[in-house]
């Protein structure tokens, strides 16, 4: 009696599987869905369209919070690369299982920038941070985002508690700067390098850990991991330094 | 103004919204007779178990929603081996999602429709020999007629505006999952405000002008008065 109970879904359930597997590989032989961190995602969309002149592949762009994407990975959100916004999600993932092995590689590192809306507030040295000459300083929230981690790690670093507001990413955190609501924010670099208004101050990177956004495969199939390779090739590279990145130390370059 | 995958956003949106408010009506509207209807002594539970939406956080939905649906919940599983496709990050999930998240905005006016209606003219129906389902299509139907068009329109509405839910188990996907609400607020998370401008006033359009019409065709009927 049990062992009909538990036999019936069992087989159902690979016949459903099997049917899946079928449907997916004829339909998206070639499309490669990316869930992407919103920091990286205008320059991700830079890459596709870059890639698209090199490869039939079509890249679907999944722009979300990296803490929100690691969820739904667990739980099956379809994706097959995921661009990370740190390094401590994507192991997460490894760690448990749910990634091809040996996939796992920082594809760009970020750096901060402290800006401000007022063209002339923001020196060449960052002064203003130790200066009465501001009220408030928005960061991202350090228990979500790598860039407010960094952020707090440079405050650490200059001995400075200024009075703070909290952004729920590094995009609200230039959201309250640009609204006028704090005048100083420590934000991406990608975010303010080329905007036309406002002025800020590279940090310099000994002042923070290096913020190491890493990518993970998620599954094992040949147009992802081309997208894979081209993320890690020179043209790539130049691109993501373009929209204010730094390359990472080393590229291990395998055989693919 | 509008990119291509922003039109896509904002059909996805009137397509979930049309397919959720159907779904609302052809199953709302027996529930909601019963629950005008019935004098079962725990009719009340049903009825806060209906409500709770209104209170709920959608994120709380949402969370729980994203946990039924996973591949590896039974009911996950048992869908993806009926249907062939996963739940969890489709468009099915979605719908399933809103029509649940819209519920009460589409028995609750429907419930004090035909509760307006009381039992007379059904009665007098039933004299005259009209079957039971007669009476409810010839006599209840035309009779609760506003109560179904603030149905639609708060269903349909109440959908367009959703977020928190499709936040969680939608997964921002093109084309599939990624409605207007979700592609405004990618837009904002990463700077590119005129698109966000864009669909933001397009859908502050198209509530408004639903509502002109709506209001417009039912002068004297309260339509939308909660």
């Amino acid at each position: 009696m049990w062992r009909i109970i538990i036999c019936i879904p069992r087989v159902t359930c690979f016949a459903g599987l099997f049917f899946t597997q079928l449907l997916f590989g004829l339909v998206s032989a070639s499309e490669v869905n990316v869930a992407v961190a919103s920091n990286f995602a205008a320059t991700a969309r830079a890459l596709v369209q870059q890639y698209s002149q090199l490869s039939d592949d079509k890249i679907v762009l999944l722009v979300g919070s990296t803490g929100k994407h690691t969820v739904q990975i667990q739980y099956g959100l379809p994706v097959d690369i995921f661009l990370a916004a740190d390094a401590a999600r994507p192991k997460f993932l490894e760690d448990r299982d749910l990634t091809v092995p040996g996939w796992r590689q920082t594809y760009a590192v970020g750096r901060l920038a402290l800006w401000s809306k007022d063209p002339l507030l923001v020196d060449a040295k960052g002064d203003v941070l130790r200066s009465s000459a501001f009220k408030r300083l928005a960061i991202a929230n350090p228990k979500t985002a790598p860039y407010g981690v960094a952020a707090s790690q440079v405050l650490f670093s200059l001995g400075l508690q200024p009075s703070l507001v909290y952004g729920e990413s590094v995009a609200q955190a230039f959201q309250f700067a640009n609204s006028g609501g704090a005048e100083l924010a420590l934000l991406a670099l990608s975010q303010v390098k080329d905007l036309k208004q406002g002025s800020f101050w590279l940090v310099p990177s000994e002042l923070h850990r290096p913020i190491e956004q890493q990518l993970v495969l998620l599954t094992d199939n040949q147009p992802a991991r081309d997208f894979v390779n081209f993320l890690a090739g020179e043209q790539a590279l130049l691109l993501i330094e373009l929209h204010g990145y730094t390359r990472p130390a080393k590229i291990e370059i395998k055989s693919r | 103004m509008f990119s291509e995958s922003d039109i896509a956003a904002l059909l996805l949106t009137l397509k979930l919204a049309g397919i959720s408010t159907m779904v609302l009506i052809l199953f709302g509207t027996p529930l909601a007779w019963w629950l005008a209807k019935s004098t079962w002594r725990f009719k009340f539970l049903i009825e806060a178990l209906v409500a709770l939406p209104l209170v709920l956080p959608p994120t709380v939905l949402g969370f729980y929603l994203l946990v039924v649906f996973s591949p590896q919940s039974i009911i996950g599983q048992l869908f993806e081996s009926l249907v062939g496709q996963p739940l969890a990050f489709s468009f099915t999930g979605l719908v399933i999602g809103s029509v649940i998240y819209s519920l009460p905005f589409v028995i609750q006016p429907l419930q004090n429709a035909f509760i307006a209606v009381g039992r007379r003219p059904v009665e007098v129906a039933a004299t005259l020999r009209a079957s039971p389902f007669d009476r409810f299509v010839s006599v209840v139907v035309p009779l609760a007629k506003p109560g179904f068009m603030s149905a639609s329109v708060l269903g349909f509405a109440h959908t367009l505006g959703e977020f928190g839910v499709v936040l969680m188990i939608g997964g921002n996907i093109p084309g599939e999952t990624q409605v207007a609400s979700i592609a405004i607020y990618e837009h904002v998370e990463s700077m590119q405000l005129t698109n966000a401008h864009g669909l933001s006033a397009a859908l502050l359009l198209v509530s408004f002008s639903l509502l002109v019409l709506v209001y417009a065709a039912n002068p004297k009927a309260r339509v939308l008065r909660l």
